[in-house]
């Protein structure tokens, strides 16, 4: 059976890639770098966060932006992934994640990746980025089927069926695995040569889940 | 009713609707529209069931409760047929006289009838109200005829008819092309070409399709739709029909905001009538075709006007919208090739079909054909739905048929297409309205919503308004939209309480253009427009709370304080027994103050004053 | 709790997926909010995820989970009552009542909520006490709607 390819030029590279596959996947095929937050590959494309954003042009003039990792190429497109358009927006994209939530590592690591120095909103501190990862995972690979998103707008947030674990839920972590916000906070080295062993245990992540946004391994959640 | 099997049936029936309507003399329509409701008409129309059987003249004068024939300022609305008379601000105290004068002497009841504010004439015939004379009622016309729960009123006025034609003597393609030779384009504010959008829809693969109608409507400020369905829902099920016959669907959902109880309950009765007479279901007219329509409701979510999260709503999901790479007329609903359209673009079906794309295609001007309903509101004498030609100035619409100004304030701006639009100033106003034309000012002409602003209303409020709007109804999925809306409604929220700084405006643009760039879907897209619009064309109203700290139109609580003026207050102390907060002092007979301190800046003695002492700055 | 009820309701609208809200309504209706057993057993029947109908309920803001006053109180704020000062009466309403919108006074009577937009917007502003529509309301006439309500009851007024 023949696979079609798609002809695409991406950051000026002409690219030959396989039908169906998103701007994303072309561009990681040939070694062209976009951010990604809620992208993780073996779980379905969210385009929730944005970050991957990239300007496209489909031949009929008007130039607009959309998140790579969702879309799919077109025969003939071309892609910006470093236009002024582009980074303009990552970079308000990153502070405006940053100063929801300072805390978390994947919005610091976007934030220093796009140079960002000043934040001029008023800084909150957020533990979940809504990402969705961790609900993906829990469906698409662990069959666990017991997170998912409640609530709407800026009181969104990710919970367990009316706040109860359900017995579907095995306890088996991938939410966790998965999550680009847990931080384990290292304790440093207690003998030489050892570790204090806290991010192979999950007992005290005291600092994890500020808003006890769902079923994590902390005290504020006792499951 | 009885069962309509054939085009023959169909004309028997509306003969023999006709004959028993001729044996009334009279009909005395009473607007049962939301509107009205709220004014009492229900007890208007109670009363004249009363006064009918009292005076046992029920027999030759009909009575119908109808749809809203769109001058909601001056509802409830009764007309007089045939005589056209109209009568405006109709109480159930003024029922006997209307009876006993108009009914039963053909004499008019003077003080009902609508009076010109600036001839201080009493004009009897709504056709000769300002208001009415500069509109092109084509699709409004008979919401004051038709009782929207008689599928009979329908019928008579020559329902269906636009729907046997096309069933027996035209084809889906020849259908498609005279939709398309209108250049019908969509009412809902996007303005794509109908036609096409059709035919798209027909040419998608696959057997099972479907067609919508979204009476979502969730512009604040826009009742076009509300009317249209309350009042004449037959029309929206014929032009569905007749587009999923055209299409290749069986199958239809009417989608209706859960904040339009009526409109809901009169739909799904038309629906059930539909049934009973044949007009929905198997082999309609003996045609072949089947067809059939449900009703959806909303749960309260202004996002849900967005198609693909209307979708959602009816699958039973939340109402999350996604991306448009793949068309909904190519996948849909369930994955199915589905044809959604608002409400009057749906009205405007059966018009066209009945009349022709060559006399459709004469209304209007080149780009935008046909009429457009307006929902006229905010700070002008006549409020109510306004049905013009496209090309219309602004001018018109505000002046000659909204009557200009309300409390003698200057007319500064208008806001159109909602939370997607942006405002025009006044000096714009001779702008025509129509697909393209406001587009270019910064604006667009949007579902119809059109509110009128004065002296007294203030743009940065208003900015703030629709930033905190959005903000609310974003359904939270992506960054740009979720956070960016908080922020920017953070910074407006600050520039109103007096705290904003030299770097707020160029923050606020820097933000808007990024949210536009990246938002997911039209909420996020088009969120900025309201902001960038009001900096366009009035930012000295933001320098103003930014850099003195005042607002001109005196409307932000923190920037302003009441007083009452020595010179006029005479003293009489209704002031002080509504202050909620207790801030007025003063005797009896001597003049009062207001302690700012206190002050809730409510407003409530500004509203009681009788001798306008009550001061704002 | 009585299935029987919800199970009615479920049956009235043929189990389909597509009048979920319409259902939930209804459940809405004779209950005064969405209790949780009821939801779970609307899930049930109609086979969908436990974690789509919390989300379904969450979503949409007509919906409420935990149990509503007995009065309504609904006031309109869309820009055509925004414009004719429309917050001012929100402001005088919420100090009157000491409640929030979306929240319940603490003796249970009332039940403040805003909405974007009634759609009768040519009377604005607008304001909906237990169905009932009041146009061109302004600080005053609300408050003396809701002191005919508090006399009805014989509440002693705040």
């Amino acid at each position: 059976m023949k696979i079609k390819s798609i002809n695409i030029i991406v950051d000026g590279t002409s690219m030959s890639v396989e039908q169906g596959s998103t701007v994303l996947q072309a561009a990681r095929q040939f070694g062209i770098h976009i951010p990604t937050i809620c992208y993780m590959e073996n779980l379905s494309p969210y385009g929730g966060c944005r970050i991957c954003v990239v300007e496209i042009s489909n031949g009929d003039g008007r130039a607009f932006l959309d998140t790579s990792c969702t879309y799919e190429v077109k025969e003939g497109m071309v892609v910006q992934t470093q236009s002024q358009r582009v980074i303009r927006a990552r970079k308000m994209l990153a502070e405006l994640l940053v100063a929801s939530a300072p805390n978390v590592k994947i919005a610091q690591d976007i934030a220093a990746r796009m140079g960002l120095l000043k934040v001029r909103f008023k800084m909150e501190d957020n533990r979940c980025i809504l990402c969705g990862l961790c609900i993906r995972m829990c469906y698409e690979q662990m069959n666990g089927n017991a997170l998912g998103f409640s609530g709407r707008g800026v009181g969104r947030k990710v919970s367990m069926p009316f706040e109860k674990r359900p017995e579907t839920c095995r306890l088996c972590r991938g939410c966790d695995y998965v999550c680009p916000a847990m931080i384990i906070p290292c304790q440093g080295i207690k003998e030489p040569g050892e570790l204090c062993g806290k991010c192979t245990r999950f007992e005290e992540m005291a600092n994890c889940c500020q808003t006890g946004t769902f079923g994590c391994f902390c005290e504020k959640n006792p499951l | 009713m009885r069962k309509v099997k054939s085009i023959s049936d169909l004309e028997k029936w509306k003969k023999y609707i006709i004959s028993k309507q001729k044996q009334y003399e009279m009909v005395v329509s009473v607007c049962g529209g939301t509107g009205c409701s709220a004014y009492g008409c229900q007890n208007v129309k109670e009363a004249f069931q009363r006064e009918l059987r009292r005076k046992k003249i029920g027999e030759k004068v009909a009575l119908k409760y109808t749809g809203c024939p769109g001058f909601c300022e001056k509802g409830p609305l009764v007309t007089i047929h045939p005589q056209n008379i109209f009568y405006q601000r109709v109480k159930a105290e003024d029922v006997p006289l209307i009876i006993s004068e108009t009914v039963q002497n053909g004499r008019r009841v003077d003080q009902l009838l609508f009076e010109d504010p600036v001839l201080h004439k009493k004009i009897a015939s709504s056709q000769d109200i300002p208001f009415y004379r500069a509109q092109m009622r084509l699709l409004l016309r008979n919401n004051d005829l038709i009782d929207p729960t008689l599928i009979e009123d329908y019928v008579a006025l020559g329902g269906y008819q636009s729907l046997a034609k096309a069933l027996f003597y035209m084809k889906p393609e020849e259908i498609i092309e005279e939709i398309k030779a209108s250049c019908l384009k969509g009412r809902g504010g996007a303005g794509y070409p109908t036609g096409k959008k059709w035919e798209n829809c027909r040419k998608a693969p696959g057997e099972a399709k479907y067609v919508i109608c979204n009476c979502d409507e969730g512009d604040p400020g826009a009742f076009m739709d509300r009317s249209l369905l309350e009042g004449n829902p037959h029309s929206i099920l014929e032009g569905m029909l007749i587009g999923a016959y055209a299409i290749g669907a069986n199958q239809g959902f009417v989608y209706v905001r859960q904040e339009y109880p009526l409109a809901h309950k009169n739909a799904e009765i038309a629906i059930k009538q539909a049934r009973r007479t044949g007009f929905l279901g198997k082999n309609i007219l003996s045609s072949g075709f089947d067809f059939d329509v449900e009703t959806a409701k909303g749960g309260g979510a202004f996002v849900c006007g967005e198609s693909t999260a209307l979708i959602a709503s009816i699958e039973g999901k939340v109402g999350e919208p996604r991306s448009k790479q793949i068309h909904t007329v190519t996948q849909g609903l369930w994955g199915k090739p589905t044809n959604l359209n608002n409400v009057e673009t749906w009205a405007n079906v059966p018009l066209i079909i009945q009349r022709g794309s060559k006399w459709f295609s004469s209304i209007g001007t080149e780009k935008s054909k046909g009429t457009k309903i307006f929902s006229l509101v905010g700070k002008v004498k006549n409020t109510g739905l306004v049905e013009v030609p496209m090309g219309i100035t602004l001018k018109e619409i505000i002046f000659d048929i909204g009557g200009g100004p309300q409390n003698g304030k200057r007319i500064k701006a208008v806001q159109t297409g909602g939370p997607s639009g942006g405002c025009i100033p006044a000096s714009l106003f001779d702008l025509p309205v129509d697909f393209d034309s406001l587009k270019q000012v910064g604006s667009m002409m949007g579902s119809g919503g059109m509110i009128v602003m004065d002296e007294g209303t203030c743009m940065v409020d208003v900015a703030k308004y629709f930033v905190n709007f959005l903000k609310e109804e974003s359904c939270g999925k992506c960054l740009s939209c979720r956070e960016g809306l908080k922020r920017m409604g953070e910074i407006l929220n600050g520039i109103t309480e007096g705290e904003g700084n030299g770097e707020s405006l160029e923050l606020l643009e820097e933000l808007a253009q990024v949210v536009a760039d990246t938002s997911l879907c039209g909420l996020g897209k088009t969120a900025p427009n309201p902001v960038l619009s009001a900096l366009r064309y009035f930012r000295s109203e933001f320098e103003d709370h930014i850099q003195r700290k005042k607002c001109p139109a005196a409307v932000c609580t923190h920037l302003i304080q009441f007083s009452i003026s020595e010179e006029n207050c005479t003293g009489c102390g209704a002031c002080k027994k509504v202050c909620p907060t207790q801030a007025i002092t003063g005797e009896k007979k001597q003049i009062h103050s207001i302690r700012n301190e206190i002050c809730s800046k409510c407003g409530s003695c500004k509203d009681i004053c009788k001798a306008n002492a009550v001061m704002v700055q | 709790m009585d299935f029987r009820h919800v199970d009615t309701i479920i049956g009235k609208h043929q189990e389909k997926r597509t009048a979920l809200i319409s259902i939930l309504h209804d459940i809405q209706n004779r209950y005064n909010h969405l209790p949780e057993e009821a939801l779970r057993r609307v899930a049930l029947r109609l086979q969908m995820d436990p974690n789509d109908i919390y989300g379904v309920a969450t979503f949409y803001k007509s919906f409420s989970l935990t149990s509503r006053g007995k009065h309504s109180i609904t006031l309109c704020l869309g820009t055509a009552c925004h414009v004719r000062r429309g917050p001012k009466i929100l402001t005088e309403i919420s100090r009157q009542l000491n409640v929030k919108p979306g929240q319940t006074t603490k003796d249970n009577m009332f039940y403040l909520q805003v909405v974007n937009c009634l759609g009768v917007c040519a009377i604005g502003p607008v304001m909906v006490v237990d169905g009932e529509y009041y146009g061109e309301v302004n600080s005053i006439k609300a408050k003396r709607i809701i002191d005919k309500l508090n006399k009805k009851r014989g509440r002693v007024n705040s």
